[in-house]
C-alpha cells in the first residue's frame, strides 16, 4: 500500500510540478493541485504505464483525488 | 530549409500522387517515413526509390481494426510517430438525390473516421514527447462545396472542425494540428478529365493552371517542421487563388 502510494505520489509530483507535502489523501488533482483536464488524462496514462494496468475511461472519471488514485490502483494491481 | 532529421512521419495514402510527394519531401528533409496505403506495390516502389529511412505499412482504412493497429505498427517500425499526415481519401460521387447511404458512409468512414482513429492512436506518444505535428489533408470543396460531392465535401469539412478542436486540446503539449486544403492538383485522378472539363476548371483558377503535387508536399513540409510550432488550428489553402478564404 505505502509502496503504491509513494509511486503514485512521485508521478503526481513530477507531472504537476507540485510540492510533495501538498499531495494529500483528499487533494483533488484539478482543484488543489492545479491540473487541467488534459493533465488528468496524462496522469491516468502514467499510472497505467507505471503499474502495468488498464484504467478504463469510466473508471478514470472517478479518480479525482490522490486518494482515489491510490485506492483504485491498489485494487487493480 | 526545414530539417526533420530524427523525426518519424506516418503518411497515409502514400501510394497516391499527393501522398507520395508529401512522403518524398518529408524524407528529403531527413525524416524517417512510414508509407501507408491500400495498394502495397506502389508503396514498395516508393520505398525503393527513397532508399533508407522508408517503411511500407499497408493498411485498409475502411477496416477499423487495421486502422487502430497502424500507429502501433508504425512505432514498431520507426520507434515513434512524431508527424502524422492523414492524406488518404476516397470519392464516391453522386448527386445528392441519388446518393446511397453506403456511398455516404464509406466516404465518411475512410476520410473522416480513419483520421479520427489515427490521430487518437498517435497522440499518446506525442503528448509524452511534448512534440507532435498532425497534418490533415482536407480539400477546397470542404470549404466551398461541390455538386456531386456532398459526402466528400462533408468529410473534408468535418476534418477541419475536428482538427481545430483537437488543436485547442493539445496546443499546450507542443502538438500542432493543421489542415491543408488543396485545389485542383495534377494527379492520376485529374488526368482522367477531358480537355473541356479542364478548361472549365481552369477558368475558375486565377493562377491559370492546375497545382503540382509538389506544391502540396511543400505545404505539408512546412506544417510538419519545427518552425511551424506556433501555427495550429489553421487551414492552409493551396489552390492557385481559386477560393480566397
Amino acid at each position: 500500500m505505502s509502496d503504491i502510494s509513494d509511486r503514485v505520489k512521485k508521478i503526481v509530483v513530477e507531472h504537476l510540478s507540485v510540492e510533495e507535502d501538498k499531495v494529500k489523501e483528499n487533494a483533488s488533482f484539478i482543484d488543489d493541485l492545479g491540473a487541467d483536464s488534459l493533465d488528468t488524462v496524462e496522469l491516468v496514462m502514467a499510472f497505467e504505464e507505471e503499474f502495468g494496468i488498464e484504467i478504463p475511461d469510466d473508471a478514470a472519471e472517478t479518480i479525482q483525488t490522490f486518494g482515489d488514485a491510490v485506492k483504485f490502483i491498489t485494487e487493480a494491481a | 530549409m526545414f530539417d526533420l532529421t530524427g523525426k518519424s512521419a506516418l503518411i497515409t495514402g502514400a501510394s497516391g500522387g499527393i501522398g507520395g510527394e508529401i512522403a518524398k519531401q518529408l524524407h528529403g528533409a531527413g525524416a524517417t517515413v512510414g508509407l501507408s496505403g491500400t495498394r502495397e506495390a506502389p508503396l514498395q516502389a516508393l520505398a525503393e526509390e527513397l532508399g533508407e529511412r522508408a517503411h511500407v505499412l499497408p493498411c485498409n482504412l475502411s477496416d477499423a481494426e487495421a486502422v487502430n493497429a497502424l500507429p502501433k505498427q508504425a512505432v514498431e517500425a520507426m520507434g515513434a510517430v512524431d508527424i502524422l499526415v492523414n492524406n488518404a481519401g476516397i470519392t464516391r460521387d453522386n448527386l445528392f438525390m441519388r446518393m446511397s447511404e453506403e456511398e455516404w458512409q464509406s466516404v465518411i468512414d475512410v476520410n473522416l473516421t480513419s483520421t479520427f482513429r489515427l490521430c487518437k492512436g498517435v497522440l499518446r506518444g506525442m503528448m509524452k514527447a511534448r512534440w507532435g505535428r498532425i497534418v490533415n489533408v482536407s480539400s477546397v470543396v470542404g470549404a466551398t462545396g461541390n455538386p456531386g460531392q456532398a459526402n466528400y465535401a462533408a468529410s473534408k469539412a468535418g476534418m477541419v472542425g475536428m482538427s481545430k478542436s483537437l488543436a485547442y486540446e493539445v496546443a499546450s503539449r507542443g502538438i500542432t494540428v493543421n489542415c491543408i486544403a488543396p485545389g485542383f492538383i495534377t494527379t492520376a485522378m485529374t488526368d482522367k478529365l477531358t480537355d473541356d472539363q479542364k478548361t472549365g476548371i481552369l477558368a475558375q483558377v486565377p493562377a491559370g493552371r492546375m497545382g503540382d503535387a509538389g506544391e502540396i508536399g511543400a505545404a505539408a513540409l512546412y506544417l510538419a517542421s519545427p518552425e511551424a510550432g506556433y501555427t495550429t488550428g489553421t487551414v492552409l489553402h493551396v489552390n492557385g487563388g481559386m477560393a480566397m478564404i
